[in-house]
């Protein structure tokens, strides 16, 4: 499981982490303030070991799909005996960042982000034409979330 | 935005080394100074063009194994009032309006639901359609069976 400090690290720092020329040295500064006796050189360790255990996907910013360009939502309605194929054809594409079997008659759900949003219908485009399935578009049109930091640990 | 905010994107979306002064690394890879690298992301954060810069957690791998995407079909006219109260719940991460695809799609707000098991799931399930009451005309869960592909966001070099 977790040590005290990988979950203080996860806590604290998943919303936002000191945007200044030596962060996890202002992390460990941080983390010292509440009680953990840690170092720079600890912090990055930590870090590098939640990474590497793939608890952690990555440290950096986090970018709104929609101020780069173009993004949508997009899924198929996969037959169970071509998914392997059908996911294959999807994943190849680089413009495809996300993408989940989910439990559905629209089975495959994948995220299309690219520069325009012109490059986004054309990939659509593609993948309809590759796979002979209809893509069903869904680009987002209103965020209502209001990020308060997702709670780990309740 | 522009073609150096975007080389600062390209550099940075698949993660910021692990080192003492990981801006500097990026500012030397791109051929300008620090202080630049920290003031264009600083000014992204400012116009919500970059959410937070953090440490991205992996929910499925920290134990929240059932993950549901929660769709639903509300009136076009309340769909604003009730998104936000739906965003503003604390084990929704994600809640966003999207257009409807009739007659096989009718759902229009979408939530993203996560919790240790599908029990946990279906009771928050449950506090939402008592928030939403009269004015759900239907709901489905599409739960997660299987990631294909998560990458961060990928902007090409030269676009």
């Amino acid at each position: 499981m977790l040590t005290q400090l990988e979950k203080q690290l996860l806590n604290d720092y998943q919303q936002g982490m000191p945007l200044v020329s030596e962060p996890y040295a202002e992390m460990a500064k941080e983390l010292n303030l509440k009680g953990f006796l840690v170092t720079e050189h600890e912090v990055i360790d930590c870090l590098s070991q939640l990474q590497d255990k793939g608890l952690i996907s990555r440290i950096g910013p986090v970018f709104k799909p929609k101020s780069v360009g173009g993004s949508t939502l997009a899924a198929l309605s996969v037959p169970p005996e071509r998914m392997d194929e059908v996911a294959g054809i999807v994943n190849n594409f680089e413009q495809v960042n996300h993408n989940y079997e989910r439990e559905h008659q629209y089975n495959l759900w994948f995220v299309v982000t690219a520069g325009s949003q012109n490059e986004v219908l054309q990939v659509l485009a593609e993948i309809e034409q590759q796979t002979g399935l209809k893509v069903l578009n869904l680009p987002m049109e209103q965020d209502y979330h209001i990020d308060l930091g997702f709670p780990l640990w309740c | 935005m522009d073609e150096l905010d975007r080389q600062i994107i390209t550099a940075t979306q698949s993660g910021l080394p692990l080192v003492k002064e990981p801006y500097a690394v990026i500012a030397r890879d791109l051929g300008i100074d620090t202080e630049t690298v920290k003031l264009r992301l600083q000014t992204m954060l400012d116009n919500n063009q970059i959410r937070r810069i953090g440490a991205v957690p992996n929910h499925y791998k920290l134990g929240y194994k059932a993950n549901a995407m929660s769709v639903w079909n509300v009136p076009d006219d309340k769909i604003g009032e009730l998104g936000k109260l739906l965003g503003a719940l604390p084990f929704v991460s994600h809640c966003y309006e999207r257009p409807r695809f009739l007659p096989e799609w009718p759902y229009n707000l979408f939530a993203m639901l996560h919790g240790k098991s599908r029990e946990e799931v279906s009771e928050k399930v449950a506090q939402i359609v008592d928030l939403l009451g009269e004015h759900c005309a239907g709901y489905e869960l599409l739960y997660s069976k299987q990631i294909l592909k998560k990458t961060g966001l990928r902007l090409k070099e030269k676009d």
